[in-house]
């Protein structure tokens, strides 16, 4: 069937991508406009205003002359649309003219900004420069993207990846995102680490900075404090471990055992995910704080003092493994309820007891669910900021140390990051580690052949702890949970115990008058800017990250290893640094995109992607590459294998990503608090705005009417998913229990 | 419009009906609702339309720095004085001087002159601490009255303080000490204080909210905040320490290069007049207003009762002399045994 394609002498696709690139070049504003959508640019001038004007347009009024060499770069892919694809000058002539045009939009965008030339040796180069240029808008975005697939196809046309047309152009459009969003604005931020006070480079510095006692000191073995390299790692293992044994265990009683009320189950474990930061903190205080009702009923019944016993450790803990155990159970139940319950059911045909079946078949190709389990809990123990913020005592972690190196007296970017730097480090070491342990077994189990089987229940051994652990944490989570209303629902928290509905009113009063409805509760603004950003912000995400598990996991290429790693890097680093680094990196042209909603968006696809990915990965690795084959034999191209065979295999890690993104994009606020403007206010900057202010009803009210809002959002999405159908019997009855 | 609004808007004339009224952006860090009465305040006064994202003090800093070669903000209202002077340093602020300035307090204008007319004291607050009166109680203490009470063996475990490296609050602290005792004495006292802290908390305020909630006996903070939570309804009793203590400067600077220059000198002629101040009044500010003919809520500690020492903002607020008493804090006070 390639055969007869590579025969073909219309290529739709490169007809599409030719029309797209002048399209953004002769039609399109090429510089940035502010409210692009309202469209008021098509009255207001153009094409002809200078600020409007397709890029077509300027040149042809003698304005912005260096985008001339982008013309014939556009002309070049029309002369081979006649020919074949196998000709190589098809080839030659599309890699040049996508790469060449690529190219040079970039330098130009680099090198040319708001004040003319952006370095002192391109003014010696080439004299001084009398013109500047601003961001670039939707016109150069479309003629970049164009160039960019041009490329890609002539890489195609070269015959890498069998000729693949999808496959080359989803890598490529993977990489130039990534660069783009991950690798450049942290580089940008990074390279603060070299950065003398005088403004000089320093490589000794760093090395100084880098070994700082404050960072490595192991004086918390002789009595005083460790480094907080040590406190964070050490907190990281221990969430990282707890959350994927707590993920496990309720993903066992979900899948392999006749509990009964498995969809109220489902909703307590994942709804830690939907609370706004600071809330679980608070509610912990509440409990376990010195003044807490846990805390000084215990002291009483045993007769001594309260103490501060919460703050440090112990507390981090509890509120991380609260957070973060549902993240480990999304990617844990997808990964438990694809192990095929043929070989389960075969190793007990086999006559292996359940206990042998479960230690020497499910748990074992259950392994890249609990490595990405593991490693997701790692890291977001690594890069979490709220809870060691409120519970942490004087148990320094590297994620608040790097937050107040930016924001605190010291105004020390370069020890913001350095110790970014060393947090990376752990990051990249708990990621190989967790390749390593996988190693290079297979884990597939679907393999589209007949596999009508039952998982089998539990062992009984492992069953009653699993059980008591379930519950235990049911429970505590449903008491947080409810502190948390209640909480919302009182004069004032600890105080005063009089319920009321005041806080409700003051953030979401709405008033009806004539012409409609009226929002006039102070929250309404930040509310609905945070629907709209989740929502465009949750698609897009889980759409990048499914691709890229897809390329990870089906695809063969040079450099996959750093370009998976390179997806993981925007997750592993602290919001706060993205934050700044996306400030530094996007402030200026050529994409200049801050204070928009844009970047906002932007910024939680790629910090969210990775979970889209890992999730991917884990339920990808299960499916059999036989499955893909057929299809492809049968006549489908990628794309189509893609869409119609992998993508409905893959609802859970769909629901996965999409929940995640839209839930972290509404409660996410470390990246946040630097990417909000007056325009687009997020609710969780809003509420930590209340805390600081000590109206921690409002705060808490908001933050619960956001859970309800999310739990709703999540049951809408399980609805527009829905559930795959491996073609498995579905009650246990049936099957041999 | 667009190449007018980014370009250098010195010389940038309003032009045309659209833009008469024109707009500004203006970075608060204060709280919440004292920013938006200023901003909504501003908008009746002028009809100029004002954008205000709020943030603290440190988050504003960041921001205007990484903002540096492409400001997008144009004044900056509000926080404490010393990420002001900081930027000041740095040129990321513009100088103006007011034609307000005969109507303001000296301290608000040695703030201006320290900083090379970049910025200016718009309020002042007082240090000192404050304490949960149900917790003292029940620990059977005596209410502390002098900065020496807090370093008593029987307040182990119940004073709570910032961390001078991560908050302005803190490093007010320290300074107050090395200036009210002298460097070894300050230092000292830092030493024995040291002993009875249960918690360096990384902002500035939280060892009065914990107090508040009942989770420290004491917190040293700015007296302002400790009386705010009085007002919110917590069993929470201010002090002013019996030596004498330092103060902050809140304070307000035009950033370099602003996009809309003639608005942000506009707002910050209004901002210094008494008729804006007063606005402190309908939130809970408890702050002294730098206008003399603005009005000081009552519930506001009375800085002449208070005995404020001579606090040489323009040496403490430098980065060199910061930089070298936060090392020394480090190295000979943070690692102490507790």
């Amino acid at each position: 069937m390639r055969a007869i394609t590579s025969e073909k002498t219309t290529h739709p696709v490169l007809i599409f991508w030719i029309v797209a690139g002048w399209v953004g070049f002769v039609l399109l504003p090429w510089y940035g406009v502010e409210e692009f959508w309202f469209l008021e640019w098509l009255t207001d001038g153009w094409p002809t205003d200078s600020d409007y004007a397709p890029g077509a347009f300027l040149l042809g009024q003698g304005e912005k002359p260096w985008l001339w060499p982008l013309v014939p770069a556009l002309l070049a892919p029309l002369l081979v649309l006649q020919r074949r694809k196998t000709d190589p000058v098809f080839a030659y002539v599309l890699l040049a003219a996508g790469g060449f045009g690529f190219a040079w939009l970039v330098a130009q965008g680099l090198g040319i900004g708001i004040r003319g030339w952006t370095a002192d040796w391109l003014a010696a180069l080439f004299g001084p420069l009398e013109d500047r240029q601003y961001g670039m808008g939707y016109g150069a975005l479309i003629v970049a993207s164009a160039f960019l697939f041009l490329f890609t196809q002539g890489i195609a046309a070269r015959g890498a990846i069998n000729g693949d047309v999808f496959v080359t152009g989803a890598i490529g459009g993977v990489i130039a995102v990534v660069t783009i969003f991950v690798f450049f604005p942290i580089a940008k931020m990074l390279a603060a680490a070299f950065i003398t006070e005088e403004g000089g480079y320093s490589i000794p510095l760093f090395f100084a900075k880098f070994f700082d006692n404050r960072i490595w000191g192991l004086g918390c073995l002789s009595g005083t404090r460790c480094g907080v390299a040590w406190n964070s790692l050490f907190l990281a293992v221990l969430v990282g471990v707890l959350t994927t044994l707590l993920g496990l265990v309720f993903a066992l009683v979900l899948t392999r055992s006749g509990f009964r009320f498995k969809r109220e189950l489902r909703a307590i474990t994942v709804l830690p995910i939907i609370t706004p930061p600071f809330v679980i903190g608070l509610a912990i205080i509440l409990l376990f704080g010195l003044s807490g009702a846990v805390t000084t009923w215990v002291a009483d019944l045993i007769g001594i003092r309260p103490t501060r016993w919460v703050y440090g450790l112990p507390g981090i803990l509890i509120a991380q493994l609260l957070a973060f155990t549902p993240i480990a159970f999304l990617v844990l139940i997808g990964v438990v309820e694809g192990v095929s319950p043929s070989m389960e059911e075969a190793a007990q045909t086999l006559r292996a007891t359940r206990w042998q079946t479960f230690r020497t078949v499910s748990l074992p190709l259950m392994r890249p669910g609990l490595a990405n389990a593991f490693l997701l809990g790692f890291i977001e123990s690594m890069a979490d900021f709220g809870n060691p913020l409120v519970l942490g005592g004087n148990y320094d972690v590297l994620s608040t140390e790097i937050f107040f190196a930016i924001v605190g007296a010291q105004y020390d970017q370069g020890r913001a990051a350095i110790l970014s730097m060393v947090l990376l480090g752990f990051t990249l070491a708990a990621f190989y580690l967790q390749r390593f342990w996988l190693g290079k077994k297979s884990y597939t189990t679907v393999t589209g052949k007949g596999d009508a089987g039952v998982h089998p229940q539990m062992p009984r051994g492992l069953a009653i702890p699993v059980y008591v652990i379930a519950a235990l944490w049911g429970t505590f989570t449903l008491i947080i949970y409810g502190m948390i209303l209640y909480g919302s629902m009182v004069q004032l928290w600890g105080v005063d115990n009089t319920l009321t509905f005041k806080h409700y009113i003051t953030a979401f009063a709405v008033r009806f008058e004539e012409g409609g409805i009226r929002w006039v509760g102070s929250a309404w603004d930040s509310f609905w800017t945070t629907m709209m950003i989740s929502t465009v912000a949750a698609p897009l995400t889980a759409a990048v990250g499914l691709i890229t598990a897809y390329l990870l996991t089906r695809q063969d290429f040079a450099g996959k290893r750093s370009f998976e790693f390179g997806t993981m890097l925007s997750f592993a680093i602290p919001g706060t640094v993205i934050g700044v680094s996306y400030i530094l990196a996007f402030n200026v042209p050529p994409i200049e995109i801050t204070g928009t909603g844009l970047i906002l968006v932007i910024s939680f696809i790629f910090r969210n992607m990775p979970v889209g990915v890992r999730a991917g990965i884990a339920s990808m690795s299960q499916l059999d590459r036989s499955l893909d084959e057929s299809s492809l034999t049968l006549g489908a191209n990628s794309w189509q294998t893609f869409r119609r065979v992998i993508l409905p295999l893959l609802r859970p890690a769909i629901l996965a990503a999409l929940v995640y993104s839209f839930v972290r994009a509404m409660t996410a606020i470390s990246a946040v608090i630097f990417l909000v403007s007056a325009r687009y206010d997020m609710a969780t900057s809003y509420i930590i705005g209340r805390v600081e202010n000590n109206d921690y009803g409002l705060a808490i009210a908001y933050s619960t009417t956001l859970i309800f809002v999310m739990l709703a959002a999540v049951g809408l999405l399980q609805l527009l998913v829905g559930r795959t159908q491996i073609g498995r019997r579905l009650a246990h009855e049936q099957g041999g229990s | 419009m667009r190449s007018i609004a980014l370009g250098v808007s010195l010389f940038a004339v309003s032009v045309g009906a659209a833009n008469a009224a024109g707009k500004l952006n203006l970075y608060c860090a204060a709280q919440e609702e004292w920013c938006q009465v200023m901003a909504r305040g501003f908008e009746d006064a002028t009809g100029i339309d004002v954008d205000m994202t709020r943030k603290s003090s440190g988050e504003t800093f960041a921001q205007v720095k990484a903002e540096e070669s492409n400001p997008k903000g144009d004044v900056w209202w509000g926080g404490t004085g010393d990420p002001h002077l900081q930027a000041a340093e740095e040129g990321l602020t513009e100088p103006y001087v007011s034609p307000m300035r005969d109507q303001l307090h000296p301290w608000a204008i040695s703030q201006a002159t320290s900083a090379g007319d970049r910025t200016i004291g718009i309020y002042s607050g007082a240090l000192g601490f404050g304490y949960n009166s149900d917790l003292l109680a029940a620990n059977g203490l005596t209410a502390p009255a002098c900065w020496e009470d807090l370093t008593k063996p029987e307040f182990k475990g119940h004073v709570q303080m910032a961390n001078p490296n991560s908050s302005g609050t803190a490093y007010t602290t320290l300074a107050t000490m090395v200036q009210l005792f002298g460097e070894d004495g300050g230092f000292d006292y830092m030493k024995r204080l040291h002993a009875n802290i249960n918690q360096y908390t990384k902002s500035g305020s939280a060892p009065i909210k914990a107090a508040g909630q009942g989770e420290t006996t004491i917190g040293i903070v700015f007296m302002h905040d400790a009386v705010a939570q009085t007002v919110a309804g917590f069993p929470v009793v201010t002090v002013a320490p019996c030596e004498g203590t330092g103060y902050e400067i809140g304070s307000m600077s035009i950033i370099a290069g602003a996009r809309n220059m003639d608005e942000a000198k506009q707002f910050y002629d209004w901002a210094l007049s008494a008729e804006a101040q007063n606005l402190a009044l309908e939130v809970n500010a408890f702050q002294v207003p730098s206008n003399m003919g603005a009005q000081t809520s009552d519930k506001a500690p009375d800085l002449s009762s208070i005995k404020l020492i001579d606090y040489d903002f323009k040496k403490y607020g430098s980065s060199d002399e910061r930089k070298r008493l936060l090392a020394k804090w480090d190295s000979d006070v943070s690692t102490l045994p507790q």
